[in-house]
C-alpha cells in the first residue's frame, strides 16, 4: 500500500517536474484572471460563462496563442457572494498576479472588486450588467454586458413607436429588478412616457393577480412592462393571461431564454422584450455584421458542451475576445497599453453587440444592440 | 517561571500578542495582510459571540444581522451624512445594542432556546431591509464605503504610512490595526469571564435552577451579555465595512450567522483562543479549497462532520487536554 503510494507520488513528481521544465522553454504564458458564480444562486450565470472561457481559451491556445504567447486561464468560484469576489480579486491581483481580469457575474460582485481594481491599475472586464458599473467612467473598468438602462430604453422606444405614452409597471424586488425599475423610471420620464402603475412582487411571491388588477383598474395604462428575473416574470405572464388583459405586454431581457418560453408557456403569446441576436440565430437579416459571430459561437457552444448556449456565456464571450484583441493591439501586456487599447477598440463584432468604446463610454454598446423580439406560436420572432 | 507564566491570567492574551506580531514575518503579499485583518476583524466578531454561546450557553443565528447593521449604520453614516468613523462605529454599537436589548429581555426571561428562534427571525428581518431600503443601501447590489477616517487621518488599505520609522503600506497598516482591535476584544472579554458577571454567567450555563436559587438574576445577566455580544459585532461589522469598501446585505444574512456559530463550535465554545481559531480555520478554508472548485463544500461538510464526531468539544480544547496528558505522562515517568 504504502510502496503504491510512494511510487505514484514519484511518478506524480516526474511529471510535475517535466512539465515546469517544458513551460520554462515556453514564453511566459499570458494570465487571466476570472472571478465567477459558477455555484450558488447566480449560477446560471457563472457556468455558462466559465464553459465559454474554458472553451475558447483552449480554442486560442491550440491556435498558437495571442502573440505568439499561450493564455493560462486562473478562475476561481465566488458562490455569488460579494465578499468572496473581493477576496479572489485580491488574490488574482496580489497572489496570482494576473495580466487582466474578465469576470464579475454579478453586480455585487463586480463593484466589490473594483477598488481594489482601480487601486491596484488592472484591466478589469465586468460581465455584470447594472449601469453603475460604468457610469460614471471608472479608468480600469470595462463591461460587456448591455445596461438594465439600454434595455429600458429600447423597450420604451419601441412603445413609443406604437404610439404607447401610458403604461403600467410592475417589477421584481431583487437587485436585477428593482435596478430595472429605477432606471425604467428615469428614462421614461425623458421619454415623456407616463408611468400610471407602479408596483412590485418579491422573489418568492406565487401569484401576482393583485399587483396585475390593480394596473389593470388603473384608468389610461395602454401597455404593461414587467422588469423581473427568474420564475416571477413567468408567473406575471400566466397571471396577466388568466386575468385576460389585452394590453400589449412587455418584458425585459432579464428574461430572455427559451426556458422561460417552457415555464410561461401559451400565456406568452404575443409579448415582446428585448434580447440579444443570440436567441434569433437564425432570423437575422444576411447582412446583419453579427450574423456569423453569433451562429459559429452557438454551434461551438452546443457541439462542445452539449447543452443550450445562453446569453450570459456570449458576455464571456465578448469579455476574452475584447480582452485579447486589446493585447494583440498594445503588443505586450503592459496594464496601461492593455487599458489604452480596450479603450479604443472601434467596430469589434461580438455576439452580444457591436462594440465601439471610447474613453467616456466603457461599454460601447448601444441600445439597438438589443434586438426587439415577439413570442409568436412559442418561438422568438424578430420584429425589430 | 514556565509554570508560574502559565498561570497567568492573561496568558492568553500574550500568547496571542506575540502570535500576531510576529505573523507578519510569514506573510508576503497584501493578500495574505487582506485575508489576516478580515480574520482578525471575524475572530472578534466571534469571541464577542462567544461570550454569549460558550458562557451563558444561549444561541444566536442572527449575529450577522448585528453585524450587518453595524455596517451599513457606518456606510450610509459617512457616506451620506460626512460623518467621522468614530462616532459612527459608537452610535451604531450603541443602537444595535439597543436592538437587541429589547428583543433579548423579554425572551431570555423563558427557558430554553428561545433566543435563537427570535435572533434568526431578526436576522432575518435586517437582510430584507437591507434589501429592501434601495435608497439608502443601495439594496442587493450593495453599496461603497468610505476608508477609515479619525480626525481627519485616513486609514485606508491602499494608502502608505510611516510608523515610528517603519514604512507600512495600507495593507499592513490596517493588519496592524486590526490585530490591535483583536486584542482589545480579547482583553474586554477576558476581563468580562473573570469578573462577577462571568461567574454568574456560568452558574447560568452550569445550571440554571441552581443559579436562581443562589440568587443570580439569570434573566438580566443573560440579557447584559446578549447586548455586549451585539454590540462586539455591530462594531466589527463598521470595521469591516471600512476595510472592505464595499458591503452587500450578504453580510447580514443567514449563511454568515451560520458561519458565526460554525466558528464557535469547531473552535471550541467557552474558549476565547479556540474560537479565534475556529475563526482563522473557517476563513482560511474556502483560499486553500478554491482549489478543489468542485469539491469544496463537500470536502467543507466533511471536515465539519469530523470535527463535530472526533472533537466534539471543538479544536482547541482537544488538543489542550491532549498536549495536557502528555505532559503529565512525562512529568510521571520522570519522578
Amino acid at each position: 500500500m504504502l510502496k503504491t503510494i510512494l511510487r505514484r507520488t514519484g511518478k506524480f513528481a516526474a511529471i510535475a517536474a517535466a512539465g515546469l521544465v517544458m513551460s520554462a522553454q515556453a514564453a511566459e504564458p499570458i494570465k487571466i484572471g476570472s472571478f465567477l458564480s459558477v455555484t450558488g444562486p447566480a449560477s446560471f450565470l457563472g457556468d455558462p460563462e466559465l464553459k465559454t472561457l474554458e472553451m475558447y481559451v483552449e480554442k486560442i491556445n491550440e491556435e498558437g496563442g495571442v502573440l505568439g504567447r499561450q493564455l493560462e486561464l486562473i478562475h476561481y468560484d465566488d458562490v455569488g457572494n460579494a465578499s468572496n469576489a473581493r477576496n479572489f480579486a485580491s488574490r488574482l491581483i496580489r497572489s496570482d498576479r494576473v495580466d487582466i481580469i474578465v469576470g464579475g457575474s454579478t453586480t455585487g460582485a463586480t463593484m466589490a472588486a473594483v477598488p481594489l481594481v482601480e487601486q491596484a491599475k488592472i484591466p478589469f472586464i465586468s460581465l455584470a450588467g447594472a449601469v453603475v458599473i460604468t457610469t460614471p467612467v471608472k479608468e480600469w473598468v470595462f463591461k460587456t454586458p448591455q445596461s438594465d438602462r439600454m434595455a429600458a430604453e429600447r423597450i420604451l422606444a419601441d412603445m413609443k413607436d406604437r404610439g404607447i405614452t401610458k403604461i403600467g409597471l410592475i417589477s421584481g424586488t431583487g437587485g436585477f429588478g428593482s435596478s430595472g425599475r429605477t432606471q425604467t423610471l428615469e428614462v421614461a420620464e425623458k421619454m415623456g412616457i407616463e408611468v400610471l402603475a407602479d408596483e412590485t412582487y418579491s422573489g418568492s411571491d406565487t401569484d401576482m393577480t393583485a399587483q396585475l388588477t390593480n394596473i389593470r383598474n388603473t384608468d389610461g395604462v395602454e401597455a404593461v412592462l414587467n422588469f423581473g428575473f427568474g420564475q416571477g416574470p413567468a408567473i406575471v405572464t400566466r397571471n396577466y393571461d388568466q386575468l385576460g388583459i389585452e394590453l400589449p405586454f412587455y418584458q425585459s431581457h432579464g428574461v430572455a431564454s427559451d426556458s422561460f418560453l417552457e415555464l410561461a408557456g401559451d400565456a406568452a403569446e404575443g409579448l415582446r422584450l428585448p434580447a440579444s441576436p443570440l436567441l434569433v440565430p437564425d432570423s437575422l437579416p444576411e447582412d446583419d455584421p453579427q450574423k456569423d459571430v453569433v451562429q459559429s459561437y452557438k454551434a461551438e457552444y452546443e457541439a462542445r458542451w452539449d447543452s443550450k448556449v445562453s446569453t450570459f456565456g456570449a458576455y464571456a464571450y465578448d469579455g476574452l475576445m475584447l480582452a485579447v484583441q486589446a493585447i494583440e493591439a498594445a503588443g505586450s501586456t503592459d496594464k496601461e497599453a492593455v487599458r489604452e487599447a480596450l479603450e479604443n477598440i472601434q467596430g469589434y463584432v461580438g455576439v452580444t453587440g457591436v462594440y465601439n468604446m471610447s474613453p467616456e463610454d466603457h461599454n460601447g454598446l448601444e441600445a439597438d444592440s438589443f434586438r426587439m423580439l415577439e413570442v409568436q406560436n412559442g418561438d422568438w420572432k424578430l420584429v425589430n | 517561571m514556565l509554570n508560574r507564566f502559565m498561570q497567568m491570567r492573561l496568558r492568553d492574551l500574550v500568547i496571542l500578542a506575540v502570535i500576531l506580531f510576529a505573523l507578519p514575518l510569514f506573510l508576503n503579499n497584501p493578500f495574505h495582510y487582506d485575508l489576516a485583518t478580515q480574520m482578525a476583524i471575524i475572530a472578534a466578531t466571534v469571541v464577542g459571540l462567544n461570550l454569549l454561546v460558550g458562557f451563558a450557553g444561549q444561541i444566536s443565528l442572527g449575529h450577522a444581522g448585528f453585524f450587518g447593521l453595524g455596517a451599513y449604520f457606518t456606510g450610509i453614516m459617512t457616506s451620506n451624512y460626512g460623518w467621522s468613523s468614530v462616532p459612527a462605529l459608537v452610535v451604531g454599537a450603541i443602537l444595535v445594542g439597543i436592538v437587541a436589548w429589547i428583543v433579548g429581555r423579554p425572551i431570555l426571561r423563558l427557558k430554553g432556546h428561545y433566543l435563537s428562534m427570535a435572533t434568526l427571525a431578526v436576522g432575518f428581518i435586517i437582510a430584507i431591509i437591507l434589501n429592501n431600503e434601495r435608497a439608502l443601501t443601495g439594496g442587493p447590489d450593495g453599496m461603497p464605503v468610505p476608508a477609515f477616517t479619525v480626525f481627519g487621518w485616513e486609514l485606508s488599505p491602499f494608502g502608505s504610512y510611516n510608523l515610528l520609522g517603519m514604512e507600512l503600506n495600507g495593507s499592513e497598516a490596517w493588519y496592524l490595526f486590526a490585530a490591535v482591535v483583536l486584542l482589545v476584544a480579547v482583553w474586554l472579554a477576558q476581563n468580562l469571564i473573570d469578573s462577577p458577571i462571568g461567574r454568574a454567567l456560568r452558574s447560568v450555563h452550569g445550571s440554571e435552577v441552581a443559579a436562581r436559587v443562589v440568587g443570580v438574576d439569570t434573566a438580566r445577566y443573560k440579557s447584559l451579555v446578549f447586548v455586549v455580544s451585539a454590540i462586539y459585532a455591530s462594531a466589527m461589522g463598521s470595521l469591516y465595512a471600512h476595510f472592505q469598501g464595499f458591503i452587500t446585505p450578504a453580510v447580514a444574512g443567514f449563511d454568515f450567522s451560520i458561519l458565526f456559530i460554525t466558528m464557535v463550535v469547531l473552535g471550541g465554545m467557552g474558549s476565547t483562543m479556540g474560537v479565534i481559531l475556529g475563526a482563522v480555520v473557517l476563513k482560511l478554508l474556502p483560499q486553500v479549497l478554491a482549489d478543489f472548485q468542485e469539491l469544496e463544500t463537500v470536502m467543507f461538510g466533511a471536515i465539519l462532520m469530523l470535527t463535530m464526531i472526533f472533537m466534539p468539544k471543538g479544536l482547541l480544547p482537544t488538543i489542550q487536554t491532549a498536549v495536557g496528558k502528555r505532559m503529565k505522562k512525562k512529568a510521571g515517568g520522570q519522578a
